[in-house]
């Protein structure tokens, strides 16, 4: 390079700064909507973008092992109710129907990739041992709330129905109904992998706060997935299934969010 | 009229042109301007998702932990954007909490030309937002490892006991808007520089990695240095807000200091200096 002439370097420089320049206060003064195109969900670019949080699962994954624990916080630390967010008060029918007989008609249903489908009721899974456990709710938003949640672990109820080896993820499905745009609204979805599923604080709460789960936070069931943000802890779940590729449910990314442009692991 | 440039004059009281810059320095730097700018405006549009900021592990919804807040409030006349820091109302309307024209007011913390996308689309700004904080981390860990085996970090960077000496007197002549150009940074430079890489950066970086329920599992550690997530993520908004400053200021100073020399030496590594720079080896006139 020290050998180019330099008044032909001076020229190139020049223009070099000048397009920098130009680039840059195009940008600036027509304001941001140049990259509104990522916000398409199908985008080629937002494709490339999006492989960040793959990365993002594995390095996490390789620092966590299979039972790093999410922080627990001591009773005093509840200050406040659990902030409800998302659906609140679902009303498809049958859910209506259930929650008119405070649920004593609902089951929880095992099933998919299982030797030995079940069914449990309320009152069966108050029965198994149950766990509780004092964990910071994080919204994707950016808002925490910290609460108390008692249930049993999942990794016994899997092992119960006993989980095919080809089976990869869990599926849990829900009673609420989330707007689709134009379509019929969809049912609410979400996935783990069998990491998160058998970890020690995943639980089936079905009790928060010493109190029975109110229908505002999920009633009569939500799985709590304590290493992961908010939108992957599903309330109203009626059946757990373990499948070994998501792709063929609803969207086919895993989760109604997930559907909907939000990374599937949730763990950042 | 026209002014006649005393170029025999200016030429002859020029200081030598040095390699000043290596293209380790040179490539990184664009890098994190690209990376900055993605971070900046993305991480606006996840804020505006929920424009408060908190102190503590959690959110009061029912009391009050938030230092900062940015929404919009009635008033007989009319709606009005209305900021609370730290108790302070301020009025902001037509930048935050509330912006856009009269017939379409748009009402959100950030305004749409300060995010990405412009609309309101937080799943995409995670996307982005997470794409170049890898890129940004990335370029961090490599140019820490090459400063370190070529010494810019030590050498150029840490303020020795000359610069603190020095210090004083190069804050007086910035503020006159007289610049010396050195072979090597002056004292506020090595200041300045120092503090963004080696205390905003990582600042921003570990908050960040705070904010992930992942992470708080993986490094149970990193949180309690914070003092909480809700706090974290205050300090991530503040270390922001310290490096758009430095930015401002940064493009300030290229522009009264001799944008074309400044950039020049940021693109091709050669920087003229100052008349009376001593000349060594490898220099060009």
């Amino acid at each position: 390079m020290s050998d180019t002439p330099k008044s032909g370097l001076n020229l190139t420089r020049r223009r070099l700064i000048g397009l920098g320049g130009a680039t840059a206060a195009s940008l600036v003064l027509s304001g941001c909507d140049q990259f509104d195109f990522l916000g398409q969900r199908d985008h080629p670019v937002r494709d490339v973008l999006e492989r960040a949080n793959d990365l993002t699962y594995r390095v996490q994954r390789m620092l966590l092992g299979q039972n790093a624990l999410a922080r627990e916080y001591s009773p005093s630390e509840i200050r406040q109710g659990q902030r409800p967010n998302g659906s609140v008060d679902p009303t498809a029918d049958d859910y209506l129907a259930l929650k008119a007989g405070d649920f004593a008609n609902y089951r929880l249903s095992i099933t998919g990739l299982v030797e030995r489908p079940q069914a449990y009721s309320l009152a069966e899974l108050r029965n198994m041992p149950a766990q509780s456990q004092i964990t910071r709710h994080d919204c994707v938003e950016g808002w925490s709330c910290i609460a108390k949640w008692t249930g049993t672990r999942l990794a016994p109820v899997l092992d119960a129905a006993g989980v095919r080896p080809e089976a990869r993820f869990v599926v849990f499905h829900c009673y609420d109904r989330m707007p689709a745009g134009l379509a019929q609204p969809q049912p609410y979805y979400e996935s783990c992998d069998l990491v998160d599923a058998r970890h020690p604080q995943t639980i089936l709460a079905y009790g928060l706060n010493d109190q029975v789960l109110p229908v505002s936070n999920g009633a009569p069931l939500r799985v709590r997935i304590e290493r992961a943000l908010g939108y992957k802890q599903p309330k109203y779940v009626h059946t757990i299934e373990l499948v070994e590729s998501f792709a063929a449910i609803q969207g086919g990314k895993g989760g109604y969010w997930e559907d909907n442009g939000y990374d599937w692991y949730g763990g950042i | 009229m026209t002014i006649q440039a005393p170029l025999n004059t200016a030429a002859a009281g020029r200081g030598p042109l040095v390699y000043r810059q290596k293209l380790m320095t040179r490539l990184t730097h664009w890098v994190w301007v690209i990376c900055l700018f993605f971070l900046l405006l993305t991480g606006l549009q996840i804020f505006n998702a929920h424009p408060v900021l908190y102190i503590g592990h959690e959110s009061g919804f029912e009391y009050d932990n938030a230092v900062l807040r940015i929404g919009a409030v009635n008033t007989p006349d009319g709606p009005q954007g209305r900021t609370v820091v730290f108790g302070q109302n301020l009025e902001t309307t037509g930048v935050l909490g509330l912006s856009g024209s009269e017939s379409a007011p748009q009402y959100r913390a950030f305004p749409s030309w300060a995010t990405i996308p412009s609309f309101q689309d937080l799943a995409t700004g995670r996307v982005v937002h997470f794409f170049f904080a890898w890129i940004f981390v990335g370029t961090l860990l490599i140019w820490l490892v090459a400063s370190l085996i070529n010494r810019h970090a030590l050498r150029d960077l840490v303020m020795g006991r000359r610069d603190w000496r020095g210090l004083p007197r190069d804050i007086a002549s910035h503020l006159r808007f007289r610049f010396n150009h050195g072979r090597s940074y002056s004292p506020l430079q090595k200041l300045s520089y120092g503090l963004v890489l080696f205390v905003l950066f990582p600042l921003i970086i570990l908050t960040g990695l705070s904010m992930s329920p992942g992470m708080n599992a993986a490094w149970p550690w990193l949180i309690e240095i914070f003092g909480g997530r809700q706090t974290a993520r205050t300090i991530h908004f503040a270390a922001m807000v310290g490096l758009t400053l430095f930015f401002v200021v940064h493009v300030a100073m290229v522009l009264l200091a001799g944008p074309i020399n400044e950039m020049r030496s940021m693109i091709t590594g050669w920087y003229r200096t100052s008349p009376g720079t001593e000349r060594a080896e490898g220099d060009k006139p």
